[in-house]
């Protein structure tokens, strides 16, 4: 590929904490968007759209808070679009946004959002919200039982146990501890993990990511446009998603198409963006990882799909040989990942600017020597729709 | 400076129509004491809880079939944590593959200790037997009938 590939000239990202009662919800749209037009030493009047990254309306208690955000985003009288696709609402708005430039209509495009997760009292209420009235509305399911269910089959199918799971968050935790942006740094152990009370088993309090407040902001470029300015820049040269069945019941049963301990779309959509950026074998070719998963066992069955920890279920053993930490083979979530930080309306996004950095060589304590080339990932909805993306220095 | 708030709640009533494929299904629990999928056509796939088309086939699903009232377990969790809106915990709810069902319902299971999580964890493996129990009175709504283990085969 050459001169029509989509770079990304600049990233901003909040320092996440569980609450910012200094700024309200534009002001913190507006910081990340400052931030990200800064590192890219851009005038406001070179962005010729904007795709906001918006989740939920009733996390922030905000309805089509978009509006909120065109002035934040330097918004007047440009287009002007808002993607949700849950979780992955962050990729699915970077992708927009590269779509944009990859069309040859735009040459320069921000994407932009912001959470206030640690606003809202209810958020497993809101969460349930998003099963049918129908049929499922009934029971109590959220997230976090959802894909404890998704964690006790891949016990079942893998042997994966409890202890595998608190090393999860044990790595993440050391990883976050180097990163500042990172809303929960504290260093773990073990047992901290263990002896943390059980919110929906196999899932302890210490398994499950924080309710986090921050925004974040990228903007993209045409190849031409980055060359004819003189700008640096990282390349998104592999961008795919996927979804699969809405029903939980459907992913288990007799033949399911989708299995419920695993991503199965999610290794839909990797297969897709590898293929773009004509990835053969990604245990050889990817240098490092920021896969979405909120739930430690999650990310288990997130490397599974990404093709980079062996057959399926190897990532367990393999996690535990620290193949998967800093200075291992592959380090996977070296910013602490969703574990340790998500504002869900940005979290995906927060993915691919952390992948950007690490290939850019800019993520400061958390680098990951040599990275030239990173994956991404989002889940979003009832562990339904996936984003992924390929970038490479 | 000081940094100032304000608290909103959302109370929202909604009066949703479930649609003929969901009103039969719970009109035939509330009258009959049974669960019925739909067999989808195509790939004669039954699907529980019923649908009026196959995401996998795309066309419409053809006929009504009596699921259960037996099962196996296809996942469960125990929830020890109360959040707002949702029952008091603990409770242990999950998904169950019903006696000529493909797919997994939903419901709760009834009947398991749970005060020793790793004891109800094993009482409620995958692939356990359960057995559906339907409630006396019945109003045609998903907590009209649980799950609980079958006692083992003597």
């Amino acid at each position: 590929m050459s001169g029509d590939r989509v770079g990304i000239v600049g990233i901003g990202q909040s320092a996440f904490r569980a609450r910012r009662d200094d700024a309200n919800y534009p002001e913190l749209v507006r910081e990340a968007v400052v931030l990200a037009m800064a590192d890219a030493k851009m005038d406001f009047d070179a962005i010729e759209g904007v795709v906001y990254s918006l989740s939920p309306d009733a996390m922030i208690g905000i309805g089509n808070a978009e509006r909120l955000g065109v002035d934040a985003v330097g918004g007047r009288n440009k287009p002007f679009l808002r993607i949700n696709t849950g979780g992955a609402t962050g990729i699915s708005a970077v992708a927009a946004a590269y779509y944009h430039v990859a069309s040859g209509m735009f040459d320069v495009v921000l994407t932009a959002g912001a959470d206030k997760v640690g606003e809202c009292g209810d958020s497993q209420s809101v969460l349930n919200k998003i099963w049918d009235p129908s049929y499922e509305r009934p029971l109590p399911l959220g997230t976090i039982n959802m894909l404890a269910m998704s964690g006790v089959r891949y016990m079942q199918q893998t042997g994966m146990t409890e202890v595998d799971m608190a090393r999860v968050t044990v790595k993440n935790r050391r990883h976050a501890s180097l990163n500042p942006n990172a809303h929960l740094r504290k260093v773990v152990t073990i047992d901290d993990v263990l002896e943390s009370r059980i919110i929906s088993w196999p899932i302890k309090l210490l398994d499950c990511c924080p309710q986090s407040t921050g925004g974040a902001a990228l903007v993209l470029a045409s190849e031409k446009y980055i060359r004819d300015n003189h700008l640096d820049a990282v390349w998104i040269t592999g961008v795919a998603h996927a979804a699969e069945t809405y029903w939980m019941g459907d992913r288990m049963g007799n033949n399911p198409t989708a299995e419920h301990a695993g991503a199965h779309a999610l290794g839909r959509s990797f297969e897709k963006s590898y293929r773009m950026a004509g990835i053969t074998d990604p245990m050889k070719q990817v240098h490092v990882a920021e896969l979405y998963a909120p739930f430690s066992n999650t990310e288990f069955h997130s490397i599974d799909a990404a093709r980079i920890g062996g057959a399926i279920g190897d990532s367990v053993p393999r996690l535990r040989d620290g193949e998967f930490d800093i200075g291992g083979r592959i380090p996977v979530n070296p910013s602490g990942g969703t574990l340790c930080t998500n504002a869900i309306a940005v979290t995906a996004m927060a993915r691919v600017a952390e992948t950007a950095l690490q290939v850019w060589g800019r993520a400061g304590a958390h680098q990951v020597a040599g990275a030239k080339l990173g994956i991404a990932s989002g889940n979003g909805g009832d562990h339904q729709i996936f984003g992924t993306m390929v970038i490479e220095a | 400076m000081e940094l100032l708030g304000r608290q909103e709640v959302w109370s929202i009533t909604y009066d949703h129509a479930l649609g003929e494929t969901a009103s039969s299904f719970y009109t035939r629990i509330r009258d009959e004491a049974a669960i019925y999928g739909r067999r989808s056509a195509g790939n004669g796939r039954v699907m529980v809880p019923p649908r009026s088309f196959s995401d996998e086939t795309l066309l419409p699903t053809e006929d009504w079939v009596k699921v259960g009232p037996g099962g196996k377990i296809e996942a469960f969790t125990m929830v020890y944590e109360s959040f707002k809106n949702l029952p008091p915990p603990p409770y242990a709810f999950g998904y169950v593959l019903l006696d000529g069902a493909d797919t997994a319902l939903g419901g709760f299971f009834k009947g398991v200790d749970l005060s020793d999580p790793a004891a109800a964890a094993e009482k409620l493996k995958i692939g356990t037997r359960i057995m559906t129990k339907f409630a006396a009175e019945r109003k045609g709504e998903m907590l009209d009938f649980w799950f609980e283990v079958d006692s083992p085969a003597r």
